[in-house]
């Protein structure tokens, strides 16, 4: 308002008619600013999401159709050739194996164990806080920290998970040297990781639940377990499909761990094959090793895309078996 | 507290002094094993290479901790990667708290064609892969010569999916929409809204936001090891040099991990409440 007051004494004496342009184009750009502003707002989000990662991930299919390297300038289109290795590579279906193996091993157990913990949360407790907080604790540490402290407990002469062990008559376990032993340390160092945050997710959808339905299961006679099965694992069956989704595509990816585990157990020489006969090499480590050892960015793609379809179809047949849980549970 | 004495009121006490007993173990237990390993991680980060020798194992914190921290910084440019670590993982949060803002903005109160099938995208694009896009990424930086620099680990994180669907929930509830009337009729234009009015309402939520996207930024591995050189390292590229490079050194690893982790952890615990209000807040779908 106060810069158009100056205007005032320049305008021509024409009258009216300057006068109702200026509040035409006012209304014209207060229509621009309600109509277009929320596009303006969400445009940064789109489009650097968009840039940075879709463009990426799209752009994998058209890398894995060539011979694209580092080193050579030109990149020769070799159609599905790259696809073809890839599946006759006993590497890659070891690596596929692997994932999936990690993947269960730390998965299931992980979220039983959460909605069994957001459970026992869900009551009045004291020192709620310092439970919560105590569960969040390993979220906050970095996947380098959480696998270097666990290399160093799983060590095999001087670990303390083997000391523990041995008490009960086990002797020392090469933990990073087969496959069964290499994978239980990988699920449990993930498990670790992600159990607490898991609990609060289910506990903030436990929250929601309705408290009368439990006064009135009580009253029936019902036991906490009951409870526990008939009310709230269906009340927050939502909230349990969308956490088993995000875990699988989690666990479908998982690569720090194991390079890592291997950088501090076999020696970094090992750290792209997961262990010295690839015990266990993960999917995305696979990928990891053609892309940013060998530099064979079309390869390397091609196992991408692959992946992306595993990616898919596991969370897919997870979120199925999900949703028809509810056949055996209520 | 408040959720607490709220559950207490409306639930009262259930079950036997037996059952509730067993609760409090089980949970004393789960505190225990989440806290041990960073406990023990100090007790080795605080002594010699010989004490893990030992049978049993060291318990006790020894006192060889800051002989071991400036091996640390010997071994490894610690200094730079703790303040190239502060500076992206600052970056990154100011700008998630600011775009998450704006777009949370434009979901939760204002009106324009599209808006369900947008804001539906948005969420599903939180369950991308977006780690399978790494070669194209790393090409890109290549190209523009951004490898080795803070701006390959800046760039791809400016905005996050997550970021606008926490605040979008956050400010559908918390901005009455009559305070945005109220600022139409005095003549407010959209941007002025935004400045003087959903600001201030959103920075609870947007604190929140803006450490929980501190805290991935600075864990980040991948990426960095993938884009960065060991000479110019985040303090995780860092820790990872550490560890690998000096495999039977367990104590200048642990020595670097908790210079790495306890920060953040001290942090969290200080904060830990609204961090974790955060967190649940943004678990619940509308």
């Amino acid at each position: 308002m106060a810069t158009r007051a100056p205007d005032r004494p320049a305008a021509p004496p024409g009258g009216p008619a300057p006068r109702s342009h200026r509040l035409g184009r006012r209304g014209l750009l207060h229509r621009l600013d309600v109509k277009g502003s929320p596009y303006a707002y969400i445009a940064p989000f789109f489009l650097l999401f968009a840039a940075f990662g879709l463009f990426p991930l799209a752009y994998t299919a058209w890398v894995s159709l060539h011979e694209w390297t580092l080193l050579s300038d030109t990149q020769e289109f070799i159609g599905l050739g790259n696809f073809a290795t890839l599946l006759q590579d006993p590497y890659f279906w070891n690596a596929t194996f692997n994932t999936l193996s990690i993947g269960v091993l730390s998965t299931v157990p992980q979220l039983l164990l959460a909605i069994w913990l957001a459970h026992l949360l869900n009551r009045p407790l004291r020192a709620q806080t310092f439970f919560r907080i105590t569960l969040l604790l390993p979220n906050v540490t970095s996947v380098v920290a959480v696998v270097v402290i666990f290399s160093q407990l799983f060590g095999r002469d001087f670990g303390l998970i083997n000391w523990v062990l041995s008490w009960f008559g086990l002797g020392a376990i090469d933990w990073a040297a087969g496959v069964a032993t290499s994978h239980i340390a990988l699920a449990v160092m993930i498990m670790w990781r992600w159990t607490g945050y898991n609990t609060l997710i289910f506990l903030a959808a436990m929250q929601a639940v309705p408290r009368d339905l439990y006064e009135a299961a009580t009253i029936d006679g019902a036991s906490k377990f009951t409870q526990l099965r008939k009310i709230t694992i269906p009340m927050i069956r939502p909230t349990i499909v969308f956490t088993v989704i995000v875990s699988t595509i989690g666990a479908m990816q998982i690569l720090a761990e194991p390079l890592l585990f291997a950088a501090t157990t076999t020696g970094a020489g090992t750290m792209v094959t997961g262990g010295f006969d690839r015990e266990f090499q993960t999917l995305a480590l696979y990928v990891y090793e053609h892309a940013f050892t060998n530099f064979d960015f079309g390869y390397a793609s091609a196992a991408s895309w692959v992946m992306f379809v595993f990616v898919v179809v596991v969370a897919s047949v997870n979120y199925l078996l999900t949703r028809r849980m509810r056949g055996g549970v209520g | 507290m408040s959720v607490t004495s709220r559950l207490a009121g409306r639930s009262g006490r259930t079950g036997s002094a037996a059952a509730r007993r067993l609760t409090y173990l089980s949970l004393l237990a789960v505190a225990f094993f989440s806290a041990f390993p960073l406990y023990f991680s100090v007790v080795v980060a605080s002594r010699h290479n010989s004490a893990l020798a030992q049978v049993p194992p060291p318990l006790l914190p020894g006192g060889n901790f800051f002989a071991n921290v400036a091996r640390v910084f010997d071994t490894v440019p610690f200094a730079l990667a703790l303040l190239n670590s502060v500076l992206v993982s600052g970056s990154i949060a100011i700008s998630v708290m600011f775009f998450s803002t704006l777009a949370g903005f434009a979901f939760a109160k204002l009106r324009f064609r599209g808006k369900n099938a947008l804001l539906v995208m948005t969420v599903a694009t939180m369950m991308v892969p977006l780690q399978l896009g790494i070669i194209p990424l790393y090409l890109l930086m290549v190209k523009i010569q951004w490898t080795g620099t803070m701006y390959a680990l800046i760039a791809p994180s400016l905005v996050s999916a997550f970021g606008v669907f926490f605040m979008t929930q956050y400010l559908s509830r918390a901005l009455p929409t009559e305070l945005l009337e109220a600022g139409r009729v005095d003549g407010c234009t959209t941007w002025g809204l935004f400045w003087h009015v959903v600001i201030p309402a959103a920075r609870p939520a947007a604190a929140v936001l803006g450490m929980l996207t501190f805290m991935t930024a600075w864990n980040d591995y991948f990426w960095p090891l993938v884009v960065l050189t060991p000479e110019n390292p985040t303090v995780q590229v860092a820790l990872s040099t550490l560890a690998s490079g000096y495999v039977n050194d367990y104590v200048l690893g642990l020595t670097g991990t908790a210079l790495g982790t306890l920060p953040l952890i001290i942090v969290f615990a200080l904060l830990g409440k609204q961090i974790i209000g955060g967190i649940m807040q943004g678990a619940v779908k509308g």
